[in-house]
């Protein structure tokens, strides 16, 4: 049984967002680590369709959806916002001088480093992002 | 999210707290970059009570690591949580920032 929270995207709603799945991630058993990452990949990836998908703030509602099994949190993301092709983002260069840092890509990067799985579809109108945590053995 | 900021000999430091997301950041990169504005481009950022951060939190810092680099001033961090540290490593920045564990080593870095 899943548990959905829904918000208007703006960017002063990340904190509910993000004590929501943090309440998910607990429930499912997630060290306080793995409850940080999972915290961590919803916050970028709600910012990602603020800034990105509805292009500003107040432009479009987030869904998100947590199911909290024993030992794994399933969080689906579901936005209405113009498709999102997640080959088109490069990989950010770590390796950049001061001088030629970008920080632009890191969301995505970070999402991926730090869930077990990262998959979007476009369905219902918009993009559908399901994010997997599972307790580490 | 709320910021002081303090001066000690010719370094500022800026303590932060509380969550630097989206919502915050900018305001962390106002203040900032206020300070590089008065020439101040010795500065500590005491990261020591920031209970979370996100890329918009790396952005800000690296925007103005960026212009203080530039007339030879610089933005070291002092007393990253371990949550803050590992999205720090994660970005690749923990080999382009000075991080020291409190902030009166950052301050004397300097």
């Amino acid at each position: 049984m899943g548990r959905t929270l829904t918000v208007p995207g703006r960017y002063d709603r990340l904190e509910q967002i993000c004590a929501f799945v943090a309440e998910a991630a607990m429930e499912s058993g997630l060290d306080e680590t793995a409850v940080s990452r999972c915290q961590l990949a919803v916050d970028e990836a709600c910012t990602n369709i603020i800034e990105h998908g509805y292009g500003g703030e107040n432009l479009g509602d987030i869904e998100i959806t947590c199911h909290a099994q024993v030992g794994e949190l399933k969080i689906i993301i579901q936005d209405h916002a113009q498709r999102f092709d997640p080959n088109a983002v490069p990989e950010p260069d770590l390796n950049a001088s001061v001088d030629e840092m970008k920080i632009g890509g890191l969301g995505l990067y970070f999402m991926r480093q730090v869930m077990d799985s990262v998959e979007f579809s476009y369905e219902n109108n918009g993009n559908r992002l399901v994010l997997v945590k599972r307790k580490e053995n | 999210m709320q910021i002081t900021t303090q001066e000690q000999k010719r370094v500022s430091i800026m303590s932060v707290s509380g969550r630097v997301d989206s919502a915050t950041a900018p305001d962390l990169e106002t203040e900032l970059k206020k300070l590089v504005e008065s020439d101040k481009t010795q500065i500590v950022l005491d990261l020591k009570d920031v209970e979370y951060m996100s890329s918009a939190g790396l952005r800000a810092m690296v925007s103005t690591l960026k212009a203080v680099k530039r007339v030879n001033g610089d933005l070291r961090l002092a007393a990253p949580s371990p949550r803050v540290e590992e999205v720090l490593r994660l970005a690749g920045l923990t080999s382009i920032f000075s991080i020291h564990p409190n902030r009166d080593e950052a301050v004397a870095s300097f």
